[in-house]
Parts: C-alpha cells; sequence; structure tokens
C-alpha cells in the first residue's frame, strides 16, 4: 500500500509541532523517519494512525484520505509497535497476542499466534505474564502483536530503543527477513542510525516539524560530504540549529 | 458491532480478574463489608427507633442497592482506567474497533465485575441480617437495570473525562459517586430535602428507584409508573453519556491527548 502525506501540519495552541509535511511512502518500500527529540515524529506518527487529528492537510493510502474514510478498515491494515507503548503487564504473551487477533479479526488466530511465536522466539515464555518478561522480550512480543495480522502498512517508533546489541541485531534481522517475504510499507521512526542504513529505502530528517532534508542514504551521506548516516544525521541537525 | 472484537476486549478483563485470586479478594471484600457495617447500624436503629416496621431490610436493600450502582460504575471506569495504567491505550484505539464496541465491550464486562462482588454480599445478608433483596421481586429487576444503565452512565462520564483531561481526571471517577449519593436519597426520603433541592433531585432516577424501593417493601405496592421514570431518565442520561463520549474522543483526537497516554 502507498501511504501519500500531503502537507500536513498540527498545531496545539500556539505551538506548532508540524508544519507542511509531504512526502510519498511507495508500496513495499520503508522510509526512515529521523529527527532529534521533540521534532515531531511521535505527533506525526500519532496522525498516520488517525489518533491525532491534523490541523489541516491530508493523509491518504492508495488514494483514500484516512480521515474521511472507513476507519476500522483502514487500520485492520495498518499496526503499531513502540517501546513505549506496552501491552497489558498482568495478561500472558499467549492471552495478549489472543485479544489482539481478536480485534483485528485475524482468521486462524491460533495458527497465526504458533507462526509468529516461532518466528519471534516466543515459546519460551509464551505463558508468562508480560510484566514477568525482560526488556527484550517484551519488545519482541510487542514486535508480534504488531505483526498479528500482517499488517500491509507497520509504523515503528524506536523499534529497539533500550535493547542491548544482541536482541536489536535479532529486531533489526527479523525486520529485514520479514520485509523482504513480505508485501508491506514501513515508516521507521528511530535514534539508531545504523538501524536506519540497513532497513530504509529512503530517509526523511525533520526538525522543529519540517523536513529539512531528505533522500535515498547514499545520497544524504554524499551530498553532506560525510562517512556514515551518523555524521550526516549530526551535520544537517548542528547546520540548522546555527 | 463485530461481537468477536467486542468479546475479544471483554476478554481482556476476563483474564485479568480470572489470573488473580487478589483481584477477586478485592472485588468481593468491599461490597461485603458494606453489608456487615450496614447490617449492624441498621439493627441498632431497629432496636432503637420506631419509624420503620422493618429498618434492616430497608436500610440493608438500600445498602446492597446503592452498592450495585457503585460497583457497576467503578466497574466500568476501572477496566478503563486499566488500560491507562497498563499503557496499552494507544494499542487499543489504533485497534480496527470502533467506539460502539468499546462501549458495548465495557459495558457487558462490568457487568461481570460487578456480580463478582454483589452476589456473594447478597447472600450473606440473608442468613446474618434476614434480609433478601428477592424480596423486591419482580421489579428488582426493573430497579436493577435502571441503577445499571445509570451506573455505566456514570462510567462513560467519567471515561470521557479520562479521554479528555489525561490520567489527572482519575480522582473525579472515585468521587463521582459520593457526589450524586446525597441527592440520591438513598437512605431517606425525598422529603428530607429542601424544596428547590427536590426539584433537582428528581431530575436523577436515583430518588426514583429508592423511593419505589421504599414504596414496595412499607406499601407492600408497586408503581409501574414510578419503575419506568426511573428506567427512563437512565436511559436519556445513558444516551447523554454516549454522546458525551464520542464528543470527547473527536476533542481528545484534536488535542492529541490519546497518543502516549499513560501514567
Amino acid at each position: 500500500m502507498k501511504i501519500e502525506i500531503k502537507n500536513i501540519s498540527k498545531k496545539f495552541n500556539d505551538t506548532h509541532a508540524v508544519k507542511n509535511l509531504s512526502f510519498a511512502i511507495e508500496e513495499n518500500k520503508t522510509l526512515g523517519l529521523l529527527g532529534p527529540n521533540g521534532c515531531g515524529k511521535t505527533t506525526s506518527i500519532g496522525m498516520f494512525l488517525g489518533l491525532i487529528k491534523p490541523t489541516s492537510g491530508s493523509i491518504e493510502i492508495d488514494g483514500i484520505d484516512i480521515n474521511h474514510a472507513d476507519r476500522t478498515e483502514i487500520l485492520s491494515c495498518m499496526n503499531f509497535a513502540s517501546p513505549y507503548v506496552e501491552l497489558p503487564k498482568k495478561l500472558t504473551v499467549k492471552q495478549n497476542l489472543e485479544i489482539y487477533g481478536r480485534l483485528y479479526g485475524v482468521k486462524k488466530l491460533q495458527d497465526r499466534i504458533d507462526e509468529i511465536a516461532n518466528d519471534l522466539d516466543l515459546n519460551l515464555f509464551i505463558d508468562k505474564k508480560n510484566g514477568e518478561l525482560s526488556s527484550g522480550q517484551r519488545n519482541r512480543v510487542s514486535l508480534a502483536k504488531s505483526l498479528i495480522n500482517k499488517p500491509k502498512i507497520l509504523f515503528l517508533d524506536e523499534p529497539t530503543a533500550s535493547l542491548d546489541p544482541d536482541i536489536g541485531d535479532f529486531v533489526r534481522n527479523y525486520l529485514d527477513y520479514y520485509k523482504k517475504n513480505n508485501e508491506i510499507t514501513i515508516l521507521l521512526a528511530s535514534h539508531n542510525m545504523n538501524e536506519v542504513e540497513r532497513l530504509c529505502d529512503k530517509i526523511i530528517m525533520m526538525k522543529s516539524g519540517e523536513i529539512v532534508d531528505q533522500g535515498t542514504c547514499e545520497e544524504l551521506i554524499n551530498k553532506h560530504g560525510r562517512k556514515n548516516l551518523e555524521e550526516t544525521f549530526l551535520k544537517i541537525v548542528r547546520e540548522n540549529n546555527k | 458491532m463485530n461481537w468477536n472484537k467486542i468479546f475479544g476486549l471483554s476478554l481482556r478483563h476476563i483474564y485479568l480478574i480470572k489470573g488473580s485470586f487478589p483481584r477477586i479478594l478485592d472485588l468481593i471484600y468491599w461490597p461485603s463489608i458494606q453489608i456487615f457495617l450496614w447490617g449492624f447500624i441498621s439493627k441498632f436503629f431497629t432496636l432503637n427507633s420506631t419509624y420503620y416496621n422493618d429498618t434492616v431490610g430497608i436500610i440493608l436493600t438500600a445498602a446492597i442497592l446503592y452498592d450495585f450502582l457503585f460497583r457497576s460504575s467503578i466497574s466500568y471506569n476501572m477496566m478503563f482506567l486499566e488500560e491507562i495504567w497498563s499503557r496499552n491505550f494507544t494499542n487499543l484505539f489504533i485497534a480496527p474497533i470502533k467506539l460502539k464496541e468499546i462501549i458495548c465491550a465495557l459495558t457487558l464486562t462490568a457487568i461481570i465485575r460487578t456480580l463478582i462482588g454483589m452476589v456473594p454480599a447478597v447472600l450473606i445478608a440473608i442468613p446474618l441480617f434476614g434480609v433478601s433483596i428477592f424480596k423486591l421481586g419482580i421489579p428488582l429487576l426493573l430497579l436493577l437495570i435502571s441503577l445499571y444503565i445509570f451506573g455505566v452512565t456514570l462510567g462513560l462520564l467519567v471515561t470521557s473525562g479520562l479521554i479528555r483531561f489525561g490520567p489527572s481526571f482519575e480522582n473525579i471517577a472515585w468521587a463521582s459517586l459520593f457526589f450524586l449519593a446525597p441527592l440520591g436519597c438513598i437512605y431517606y426520603p425525598i422529603e428530607i430535602l429542601p424544596q428547590w433541592l427536590q426539584m433537582i433531585a428528581k431530575f436523577l432516577p436515583l430518588v426514583h428507584i429508592f423511593e419505589e424501593m421504599r414504596n414496595i417493601l412499607i406499601n407492600n405496592l408497586i408503581n409501574y409508573n414510578q419503575l419506568f421514570i426511573a428506567f427512563f431518565i437512565s436511559f436519556a442520561y445513558f444516551i447523554a453519556g454516549i454522546i458525551v463520549f464520542y464528543l470527547s474522543y473527536f476533542g481528545a483526537r484534536v488535542r492529541g491527548t490519546l497518543i502516549n497516554m499513560g501514567e
């Protein structure tokens, strides 16, 4: 599915959180959303998910404006994962996946739970309560929830934040594997430059609610004459600060 | 309405209750304590007052019915607060569920939580104080339905506040019923209130519910008109509650309070 963001802005009282954001994510491509804290990434994702109403502009999925379409129909082919949004801690991993599977109307739910549990290595702790898991395990459960409905569009907000390098690498490997084997359009907000370099087809750099630069990873690095994406990111952010 | 999704939402709370014995104990504990407390207070009044022939029966029945209202409202609020406390709120609101399905699931599940607490309390009152709310007969069902609808309405209004103002509105969730209790004429007839407050109180279903309860227990008469008025007022408030909930949701989308709502 193709996502087209057309001139969206969001104003909270006098604060302009997002200003005239326009970009497109082609079908089955991954877009990285980069920017310093408070640059408007979370507000933007909130608008893409339909949780925040844009002050102006439109968000179109396969040409349909999500603010004028059937909300449940659009949401049933999307999903979202973030370490800042958790699943109920008192329920087991299996119960959480069962509940979200039902909410997303997943057919042959038990088979899907088995499949995703195998893929993400959840079987050892599938009957444990979510609150009893380590942050790495919880993160994988959150990712499993976000893929339970085999979404066509996936929003990921810092999916590997606070994970040790081993688990972080596991998650990145899995995402890489998943997008190669499924039809999925991904928007990835991250502060991990290696992750963005590895997974994203295109990158958008945001600052103070605006897009300050965009292109493929290589294009951005070459354009700014830096060795890697991290240095490029620092240059863009600091340049704009001046 | 998709009943599979409604069941999925309800299942989240059923699993929560089923998985925790202290949680079940907590649900049973407070209504039972209420019964003990009001049972002994009313027993004391029976021995020292001639106002009612059956003080224990009337006061304890009122206490049970009021607690039913209280529990149904709190159950509704608690289930919503659970989503905020567990930081699951965003996951819930980005799932493909309609607002009416959320309302329906919370309304249906709240009755389970309410009954877990109330059934033991109702049964305790029979051998301990010789009081059975079943003496009210068929009208009991109508009274409970009106109380439940009104309890859920209060729950809806509080959850609307939570959506609109965030978790800071939580304290109102606990205080909401105590605010209405004095006007509800639960333990005393409406004539006790000053004239101007009586006018206001009549717009609440509680006055009609508890007046009718006393009418049945004292006069052995059933005024179906009063029962209908109670139901009608409760239902009108329920519709208003749903409208407020929708308005709060759409307002929250504009204000951006739905994202990252948590403790």
